[in-house]
């Protein structure tokens, strides 16, 4: 019989995942700033500390660095910690640990460790938390080798892919668009898990290709809604995974449709629409190609706090119609 | 034999702690790999003049009895992080030299199968956790090996060695206060050479002594003379009980001094020769530790140069297996990146 589904909130199933995966195994364990009593700045560990404890659910100092490297230390030596930064922001603190450390540290030893840990990064816009709390760093961690990283776009895949995080031997970073904490969406109960480096087709369609990341995925779905009306068919691409890429789900697609858009909220230069983009280029969908490849990314600013600005920093609803509707009609 | 070994205890009573606490077998196996470490140190300096050994290395030569001091009390399975001036923990630990070499030599039979070289060079096995490259980035991994040490209740104690320049890094601070909050079976031991590459303690650590940082951390703050082997067993003994007990860390410093530049680049301006000279002639560690067990009746002239001279062979024939070793395939350049699953 298959497992009930129910409508969850994608905080809801995070917590439920981080549940499953401390009941399943007892290495696993939660480190982070307030996400015992508190419960998480985003209520993403809730109540856990009063089920698992608070040697399982652990409050650290704020001390990103340091907490990273316990996280990194403790993974290396037997546990699984599942390590939340408050913001993803706050990576930067902690950037040493993550990118010297947990990274290379197999590569390092020549294959005689492996660093099991799991780190989220509360990511993105649209909470008027302004520059120093709202950015997307996810492709600076993507652009290094030995970690793996997740941006799930659903309550189903947030609970599915931190449970194949977890079961991962390697360092997972989870990027997790604080708007979507509240997106409901149908999550089976028990153990699934949705797996790593595999993108999934939410939609599909005949004329235009999007590649979307994390919350730009459901944009794109309501833009492809809206589109279907004046008769332009959208296939979208949820990456669901920027390292290591699910490079033959797109160039499939793209054989297919022969259009391609990126639409990510990250700074637009250098960035995971430059990867997709690059990757399409060098591959044989690059003959089926009816029209230059079109990057919908954020501006090139920080995060500006007045509302009105920051909404038009990354693209929105009407700006993915607007260039889909061009890039279908060959308007330059 | 139990009064002999009473009477012998007896004799003992007013020596230096070692002296009391370890056989003389044991104590002459601290030499042998005191000049183990030193002669590894050597003979990697000589292969890498002779361009065998490519990279860079920070050699440890005149630090031998801080490392195997700290070392002295651990058991295999307790664990430690180490640094780039890393070669001697290793050895203190229980590496082969064998292995080292090859792994400098950047061959397949290296502990890091030659992908980590004199800065990442680890021992897992025995309880090496690794060298490391980024100054104090060992720090917060200790901690957290301690960690896994009290939730698993495995009972290890954790060493996280680093130098002095590191107890300015953020990395040093975050990982001390954390550790004391949680109590964790983790010794910090701060091998103050002087210099953190060229810039003395003096010119870049606001308090006079890196050990009374412990204060900060509500721990204990232990200096000891690093180049007496036995002032530096006593301090990690007495951490290690501290540790086992669940009382939490200790910060341990070892005043000590490199022999050497602080890398193959160091033009050694910043030192005067007067100031390496004595330390050369006056405090080598490993002269002190052989007077000391001459003195007390451990060991002979005799009993020396057998010492030596197997170190010297160790050391020969480890040269020759890294030589002999086969190097990596570059089609495998890009192993070990991620685990391999089925």
């Amino acid at each position: 019989m298959d497992a009930m589904v129910r409508e969850l909130s994608y905080a809801q199933a995070i917590q439920e995942a981080m549940a499953i995966a401390m009941d399943m195994d007892e290495r696993v364990f939660l480190m982070g700033e307030d996400i015992g009593v508190y419960g998480g700045a985003f209520q993403v560990t809730g109540d856990l500390v009063e089920r698992f404890g608070a040697d399982r659910v652990m409050d650290t100092p704020i001390s990103e660095l340091g907490g990273a490297g316990v996280a990194v230390g403790a993974a290396l030596t037997g546990m699984r910690p599942i390590f939340e930064f408050q913001f993803s922001d706050f990576a930067t603190l902690a950037m040493e640990q993550i990118v010297n450390q947990a990274a290379k540290m197999r590569f390092m030893l020549g294959g005689e460790v492996s660093v099991p840990v799991v780190m989220r990064f509360p990511a993105g816009s649209g909470t008027g938390a302004a520059a120093q709390h709202s950015q997307s760093l996810e492709a600076w961690l993507g652009h290094v080798p030995g970690l793996k990283v997740i941006q799930p776009a659903t309550p189903y895949d947030a609970k599915g892919m931190l449970l194949a995080a977890v079961a991962d031997p390697d360092p997972v970073m989870i990027f997790e668009h604080k708007l979507l904490y509240k997106m409901k969406g149908p999550v089976p109960e028990g153990y699934y898990t949705v797996p790593i480096g595999k993108a999934d087709i939410r939609r599909e369609g005949r004329d235009l290709t999007i590649v979307a990341t994390s919350i730009m995925v459901q944009k794109a779905l309501d833009a492809a809604a809206a589109l279907e009306a004046e008769g332009i068919d959208v296939e979208i691409v949820d990456l669901r995974t920027i390292r290591p890429m699910d490079k033959q789900t797109v160039i499939d697609s793209v054989k297919k449709t022969s259009r391609l858009m990126c639409v990510y909220e990250a700074v637009k230069t250098l960035g995971i629409g430059a990867e997709v983009s690059a990757m399409i280029a060098e591959s044989e969908a690059f003959d089926y190609l009816d029209a230059p490849i079109v990057r919908l990314g954020g501006a090139e600013t920080p995060i500006p706090y007045n509302p009105e600005l920051e909404k038009a920093t990354v693209p929105q609803v009407p700006d993915i119609i607007t260039a889909a509707r061009d890039l279908v009609k060959g308007v330059r | 034999m139990a009064a002999a070994s009473k009477a012998a205890a007896d004799s003992r009573a007013n020596l230096p702690f070692v002296y009391r606490q370890y056989s003389a077998e044991q104590l002459k196996q601290v030499l042998y790999k005191m000049y183990l470490i030193r002669r590894f140190e050597e003979g990697a300096e000589e292969s890498y003049t002779r361009g065998l050994i490519h990279g860079t290395m920070h050699l440890s030569i005149g630090q031998e009895a801080s490392a195997m001091g700290i070392c002295m009390p651990l058991g295999e399975d307790d664990q430690i992080t180490s640094t780039h001036r890393g070669h001697g923990h290793c050895i203190a630990k229980g590496a082969e030299v064998k292995r080292m070499f090859a792994e400098f030599f950047g061959k397949t039979t290296g502990y890091c199968k030659g992908r980590g070289g004199s800065m990442h060079i680890a021992d897992v096995g025995k309880g090496n956790l690794g060298a490391n490259g980024i100054v104090g980035g060992g720090i917060p991994i200790a901690v957290g090996a301690a960690l896994s040490s009290k939730m698993m209740k495995t009972g290890k104690v954790v060493v996280s060695f680093f130098g002095d320049g590191a107890n300015n890094e953020g990395a040093f601070h975050e990982a001390l206060n954390m550790a004391a909050v949680w109590k964790l079976p983790v010794i910090f031991v701060c091998e103050n050479n002087g210099y953190g590459m060229s810039t003395s303690t003096a010119r870049s650590t606001a308090v006079k002594n890196i050990a009374d940082r412990a204060a900060a951390y509500s721990m204990p703050g232990v200096i000891v003379n690093g180049n007496i082997f036995s002032e530096v067993a006593e301090a990690s003994h007495k951490a290690v009980e501290r540790a086992r007990a669940g009382e939490g860390p200790t910060l341990i410093e070892s005043k000590t001094y490199r022999h050497r530049g602080h890398s193959k680049s160091d033009r050694n301006r910043y030192r005067t020769k007067e100031e390496i000279e004595d330390w050369m002639s006056n405090r080598d560690p490993i002269t002190l530790f052989e007077n000391e067990l001459r003195e007390f009746g451990f060991i002979d002239d005799k009993g020396i140069e057998a010492i030596r001279d197997a170190v010297a062979q160790e050391i020969a024939d480890g040269i020759e297996f890294a030589k002999a070793s086969p190097s990596p395939d570059i089609s495998e350049a890009g192993n070990y990146v991620y685990t391999e699953q089925a």
